[in-house]
């Protein structure tokens, strides 16, 4: 297409609509551009966020390019100048009348039983766009009625209009094709290959976008019609990414999650755990009502003011035998931010004591988290960049943003080097993998950007990738980085290796830090970690801050997780508080933790359910869980976004926050908070990192993608229109009229300056110890499904944990003198348990690779958390 | 039921080099399939799944997009009986109910002895020599009863066995380029980026450099 006539005056592509002349986008579509300025054009196929491919027709409409009026799919055209398209002329309603009409010859009428009916683009266009007759008379296609395709999604293939968007999404969007069109003509259908479901973690997401009910949730089928639910925005909290979702429900019970289109995060996907864990909140086993122990030993149901009485006492208990220090408290990491700012003012400004610690040894240190120079889920997918991966299996651990990266990688450009020991669901997106012995990241981070000393070897990695890798990251502008725990055999000390390396070689480097739990970086933002202070401040810094506005403050820095199950099995802490955590299961040592919770006198659980931990309190204080509360939760980039209540919670169980109030008040101090919203004016008052965040703009539509913290200082007054994007335009128009008012809190002159923010400190890495020669070092990953209490309470998930066998060398293996697939022990000078151990050829020699928190194999048995690395021996032996 | 045999395997990983990208073996490789046990099995298509990297719904759905390949078990005689326009006229019909009749099925199905299948087809492109069948892809002109039943006889009595061999074999002569005449393999990326088109490469050109 050459211009042969004057330049568009604007940037822009005139064209007419209907009569009207609009200026659309460059490369935008018809149907986008008509859209955008209030033309409706009816689509099954289009979707905007997947290549469109034209396979329904119904988007047709004249298009008259200057050669004269032409029937054209509207979806699969690009707007070029002087173009006139009409949608609503006698010719398009002809033909858009003739699609559905063919659409609807094989459709089944049964509307009145699908699920879709209500809500179904067909039902609706075939209202608005149809003949509203049909002139088929003969018999419809019968087909069997649903087919489950897999354990969560169901076929109904005679509803389906064979639109592509299903087995789009899974090739395109998800990469699993595992669903297919099979066979040809009036005979095709989608279908999977014999024997193989489709097994993707994003299955929901295809019954979201299906345009008729050919496709339905097996947890959703027949349980509403759409017209009776009741809807609710709000922000998953199942993993870190914080996909925006709707919490849709009915006569108070939540009956289904659908994804949120949001541009800077989910794009509108769910992974299934996010989507269908809404059953372990109505599980049987959900706490009602407080519970405390009876003399016997065994739990009973108390009232509320007995039960905070007994906790409270519990805690009092804890200051009368060893002060502050000896109440700690641990988890968090899936409270609101309200909720988990409310907790560290008892714990920290009432209580006094700073052993708190909302990750269990399984995330990251705070100091990174909220330390390292951050980099936004937009800023790590911007088109042609280059990302180092440096961490967890996103695809297993945090589902949504491995599609973000996934479109990055496959359509805009960016290429993705990947540090890891065992090759895992990124890697075939990697332009380079680069495999390294276990806890050497920062090795081969230094390599990277470095000629290796003499005497090492880089971590181990392949040279030749290494050159690759090198001269990509040379022609490549400031790397962003990824970066996580991959493995939770190892300490977490080397992914603070790893980011200090980073930084000495590559400064502008930008973080996105893949923490794991919902809102880890809410809680760590709230100072629910050793050292620290609400709003990224560190006790020492904020010391003179914090003591005029709170009871107390911590005289110093306390233990993390580890430092206080060891204090706890010492006997130093009396009083161990549990917030939603459960050390049994999820910290990696089992036996610390269960020395610890066997040991500590009194504790106290706050929890939805009895996990295995919880068993051991002799309190327990029934929680609110997701979409039974108000407040807000922060996701990885740091972004703040609003969790909405839409139901009640069961029995009598309560907010969090409420609880740590009321503990507060028995405790002789009244945190002088009676609701969520006084919490977060508290918050954006005290916390630095919090300043300007008020309500005004968390519920201002700017906001309503969530705003990302720290929000931009008020020296940026410009807008930078051309290419400022969205969450830092939202933070610079909040940051411009929030300025003066927080500069007028902190007058310099009145008091204590409002504490820094955290920064990231990192320290010399150090070399792992050295591996005998008879032992190999273990890798623990994760997947998405496992022993997870959430997973594990939702019937449809609890089956999909797969387990786990260990994987070895082969090299390794041959010295075992077994074939491949025999039980073996494994053993590690703390515990042993028994696995199958296989020979994968994708594993290191030296290495041995098992997943996490599955059936059978209980990893936790096998590590010592206060060792920087696992080696373990396999016994071939003892069979 | 069946995965291809250790020598077609070799066959296949052959076959899949003369292209630039595995997964554009995928019919060639069906066909090795097909010849292998008479029809695609599950498992052949599990196993060219993998051998070419895809999923095996992939492969299913190209497979089963196709005619030719069966997803079934069939005859080792596949007998497609042209009933379009032109053979319909000249007795098409006829001749296919006359070889319901003679073999005792009815199109589609498969003599119980497993060495008939019938098809009524569209046409096979012997218009001028109408009514045509084929026998596994091999033709007949001119059918009429006496001279279907004589084939079915020269089937039986095996004495048509060099010229027709079973179902699933299209060809007898395998092919086998030489590395040293083979045009030398540029995949579209590696084309697009040397600014010609991929066949513009004989196999003298070393390489391309400048590649992405």
């Amino acid at each position: 297409m050459t211009d042969t006539s004057e330049a568009p005056p604007v940037d822009g592509v005139p064209v007419t609509i209907d009569g009207v002349e609009i200026l659309a986008a460059k490369g935008e579509l018809i149907i986008d551009a008509a859209e955008r300025n209030g033309v409706y054009i009816p689509r099954f196929c289009y979707h905007p966020r997947m290549e469109p491919v034209g396979m329904c027709r119904m988007c047709i409409a004249e298009v008259d390019t200057g050669r004269g009026p032409a029937l054209q799919p509207t979806c699969m055209l690009e707007c070029t100048p002087g173009m006139v398209v009409h949608t609503d002329s006698e010719v398009t309603k002809k033909a858009q009348e003739g699609v559905l009409e063919f659409l609807l010859i094989n459709h089944p009428l049964d509307c009145p039983v699908c699920d879709k009916g209500g809500e179904c683009p067909l039902q609706d266009q075939a209202v608005s766009h149809g003949p509203g007759e049909s002139r088929f008379v003969e018999e419809k296609r019968h087909k069997e009625k649903p087919i489950p395709v897999s354990d969560l999604v169901l076929l109904d293939r005679e509803r389906c209009i064979l639109c592509d968007r299903c087995t789009r999404f899974a090739k395109d969007v998800a990469g699993d094709p595992l669903i297919h069109f099979i066979n040809r003509g009036n005979n095709t259908e989608v279908n999977t290959f014999p024997g193989e479901p489709f097994a993707s973690y994003f299955s929901g997401n295809t019954v979201q976008i299906c345009p008729v009910g050919a496709l339905t949730s097996s947890d959703y089928r027949f349980k509403a019609r759409p017209w009776d639910l009741e809807k609710t925005e709000s922000t998953c909290t199942t993993c870190a990414v914080g996909c925006r979702v709707s919490i849709e429900s009915s006569r108070n019970e939540v009956l289904r999650y659908q994804g949120v289109d949001i541009d800077p995060v989910n794009w509108g996907w769910l992974c299934d755990k996010g989507r269908y864990n809404l059953a372990a909140l109505d599980s049987e086993s959900r706490l009602r009502d407080p519970l405390v122990k009876g003399p016997g030993g065994a739990f009973e149901v108390a009232r509320w003011s007995d039960a905070l009485r007994a906790a409270a006492n519990a805690i009092q208990a804890g200051l009368d035998a060893g002060g502050p220090g000896a109440v700690a408290f641990l988890g968090g990491a899936r409270l609101t931010n309200e909720s988990a700012y409310a907790f560290t003012k008892l714990a920290k400004g009432v209580i006094g004591t700073d052993h708190v610690d909302c990750q269990l040894a399984d995330g990251m240190p705070a100091e990174a988290v909220l330390g390292l120079p951050k980099a936004t889920i937009d800023d790590v997918c911007a088109p042609g960049g280059t990302v180092l991966l440096i961490g967890p299996d996103l695809k297993e651990e945090l589902p949504v943003l491995f599609l973000r990266l996934r479109h990055a990688v496959l359509r805009d450009g960016v290429r993705l080097v990947q540090l890891t020991s065992v090759p895992n669901g990124c890697s075939s997106l990697a332009s380079v993998v680069l495999q390294h012995r276990p806890g050497e990241a920062h090795e081969v981070v230094r390599a990277l950007f470095a000629d290796i000393p003499a005497g090492r070897d880089g971590g181990g990695v392949n040279p030749q990738a290494l050159d690759q890798a090198r001269a990509l990251l040379r022609s490549a502008g400031d790397p962003t980085a990824i970066l996580g725990r991959q493995s939770i055999a190892e300490g977490a000390e080397w992914v603070l290796d790893a980011a200090t390396a980073l930084l000495d070689a590559a400064p502008a480097t930008r973080f996105l830090t893949a923490v794991r739990r919902g809102n880890t970086h809410g809680a760590l933002d709230m100072g629910m970690a050793p050292g620290l202070l609400p709003g990224r401040a560190t006790l020492a810094e904020g010391r003179d801050w914090f003591a005029p506005r709170w009871p107390t403050v911590p005289a110093a820095a306390g233990h993390d997780a580890v430092g206080i199950l060891q204090a706890a099995a010492a006997g130093q802490i009396h009083t161990l508080v549990l917030l939603g955590a459960d050390p049994l299961t999820d910290f990696p040592d089992r036996q610390l933790a269960a020395r610890a919770l066997s040991t500590v006198p009194n504790l106290v659980a706050v929890d939805l359910y009895i996990t295995e931990s919880v068993q051991h309190a002799s309190v327990v204080l029934a929680a609110a869980g997701f979409g039974e509360i108000d407040g807000t939760t922060t996701n990885l980039e740091g972004r703040v976004s609003v969790l909405n209540q839409k139901v009640t919670p069961p029995g009598t169980a309560r907010a969090d926050w409420e609880i740590a109030a009321e503990l507060a008040l028995r405790l002789g101090s009244d945190l002088q908070v009676e609701s969520v919203d006084d919490l977060r004016a508290e918050m954006a008052e005290l916390a630095p990192s919090w300043a300007g965040v008020t309500d005004e703009l968390l519920f201002s539509v700017d906001a309503a993608d969530g705003v990302v913290l720290p929000l931009p200082t008020a020296t940026a007054t410009e807008p930078d229109a051309a290419d400022a994007d969205a969450a830092a335009a939202e933070g610079q128009s909040a940051a411009e009229g929030e300025a003066g008012e927080s500069d007028a809190d902190t007058p310099a002159a009145t008091g204590p300056v409002r504490p820094g923010l955290v920064s990231f400190a990192g320290g010399e890495p150090l070399d792992p110890p050295a591996l005998d020669a008879y032992s190999l070092r273990l890798i623990a990953t994760r997947t998405l499904y496992d022993q997870g209490t959430f997973t594990q309470l939702t019937p449809s998930l609890a089956g999909l944990a797969p387990g786990t066998v260990l994987r070895v060398h082969a090299y390794d293996h041959d010295r075992l003198g077994v074939p491949s697939g025999t039980e073996l022990r494994v053993k590690t000078p703390i515990g042993s348990v028994r696995a199958v151990v296989v020979t994968d050829p994708a594993v290191l020699r030296g290495t041995a690779v098992a997943v996490f928190n599955q059936p059978d194999v209980p990893l936790n048995e096998l590590i010592d958390a206060t060792q920087r690395v696992t080696d373990v021996r396999i016994e071939a032996g003892d069979r | 039921m069946a995965r291809l045999t250790p020598e077609n395997e070799i066959l296949a990983r052959e076959i899949i080099g003369r292209y630039p990208r595995p997964k554009s073996a995928l019919i060639p490789l069906l066909h090795l399939a097909q010849e292998q046990d008479g029809y695609v099995t599950d498992d052949a298509m599990a196993h060219i799944a993998e051998l070419v990297g895809v999923t095996s719904a992939e492969v299913l759905g190209t497979c089963s997009f196709y005619e030719m390949f069966k997803l079934h078990p069939c005859g080792r005689y596949v007998i497609n009986v042209c009933t379009n326009i032109a053979c319909m006229l000249c007795g098409g019909d006829e001749l296919l109910h006359h070889a319901e009749e003679t073999l005792g099925i009815t199109a589609g199905a498969t003599t119980p002895d497993g060495l008939f299948t019938i098809e009524a087809v569209e046409c096979i492109a012997a218009c001028t020599e109408a009514p045509a069948l084929q026998v596994n892809y091999r033709y007949r002109y001119k059918v009429d009863n006496d001279a279907f039943d004589s084939l079915v006889d020269d089937l039986r009595a095996g004495r048509l066995n060099d010229e027709i061999p079973p179902h699933g074999t299209l060809a007898r002569v395998r092919q086998h380029i030489p590395d040293d005449k083979r045009a030398f393999i540029v995949s579209p990326e590696e084309a697009a980026a040397a600014g010609e088109p991929a066949w513009m490469h004989a196999h003298e050109t070393p390489s391309v450099e400048g590649g992405a």
